[in-house]
């Protein structure tokens, strides 16, 4: 028993710092896909899509019209 | 699906939204079964407690050393072959990378202090240690400073490759130099010097740690390719104005 708390306050600092660290890691993640998601709404709000996201109802379209003939 | 497949950016953004989810829980489940092996695997008969502390230390610095091989495997594709999600792989990987060096080090530094009565010498292992997690402040930095992406990408691809040097060096390095930092003991010739009922947890949280690193990943470069289409947007919204 004594083995076990001998340096157990190195042992917590050690997992303490996992855990901020990995942590800090995920909340970077996920803040950073929040942020990025709402600026593109923000911008699609405003009538800028990305060419290829607006070809697309076109270009079902033009697939369905082949397929049609 | 092909490799090719992927460079394309919206089928990995499908992909990433579908395996996402599936890897995290992958990665809480077994980080939950690790730490639980971790807590009730026996104390050493040298270091007591603090064995413990390797479950922590170990695999950050295999995923800090795997995170800038597979950096400079993504340099080879933003230089040789300008695979498009090469140079996305190689920016989100950076500070995933540079947090589990830093936490090898902070780890080592919390072992050595029982251990070796100091918490940092300027020993082989340690230095090119700290070498390795100032490469991966230069690289975020060298992000941060070329304001054209392409441009950015091709600079950090050679300060990756170059850096890469560094790789072998820790590895070897107690071989090479008198350290104070103990040799090989898990992979080695001969076999590991680790007793089955210590190396078995290290084993399990080296995987959780792994999958740990996977998910990060996939959702940082998820996020990077986000942040490209919001940069493409946001020209088209000043071409307007003009």
């Amino acid at each position: 028993m004594m083995e076990t708390t001998a340096h157990i306050d190195f042992i917590a600092a050690a997992y303490a710092a996992a855990v901020i660290v990995v942590g800090a890691l995920i909340i970077w993640v996920i803040a950073d896909y929040r942020a990025q998601t709402r600026k593109i709404a923000e911008l699609e709000m405003q009538g800028f899509t990305r060419r290829s996201a607006s070809d697309q109802p076109l270009r079902k379209t033009r697939e369905a019209a082949k397929e049609e003939a | 699906m092909a490799l090719l497949d992927l460079a394309n950016p919206s089928r990995f953004l499908k992909l990433a939204d579908s395996t996402i989810p599936w890897l995290g829980g992958a990665t809480v489940l077994v980080a939950a079964f690790a730490v639980e092996q971790a807590v009730v695997a026996p104390n050493d008969y040298q270091q007591g407690a603090t064995v413990k502390i390797m479950y922590l230390h170990v695999p950050s610095a295999w995923l800090g050393m795997l995170c800038w091989g597979l950096m400079s495997v993504a340099a080879l594709g933003t230089l040789v072959w300008r695979h498009p999600l090469a140079d996305v792989t190689a920016k989100a990987a950076a500070p995933i990378g540079a947090a589990f060096t830093l936490l090898c080090l902070v780890t080592g530094s919390l072992w050595g202090r029982p251990e070796w009565g100091t918490y940092w010498v300027w020993d082989a292992r340690l230095t090119s240690e700290l070498v390795l997690l100032l490469l991966y402040l230069a690289i975020i930095a060298l992000w941060r400073t070329v304001e054209n992406p392409s441009r950015a990408a091709r600079a950090v691809a050679v300060l990756t490759l170059v850096g890469a040097i560094d790789l072998p060096i820790i590895k070897f390095s107690v071989d090479w130099w008198n350290t104070l930092h103990q040799g090989a003991s898990v992979f080695r010739v001969g076999g590991s010097t680790i007793y089955p009922t210590i190396l078995m947890p290290l084993f399990f949280m080296a995987g959780a740690f792994t999958l740990l690193f996977f998910t990060l990943l996939l959702a940082a470069m998820r996020n990077e390719i986000l942040r490209r289409r919001v940069r493409t947007l946001r020209l088209m919204q000043a071409n307007a104005v003009r």
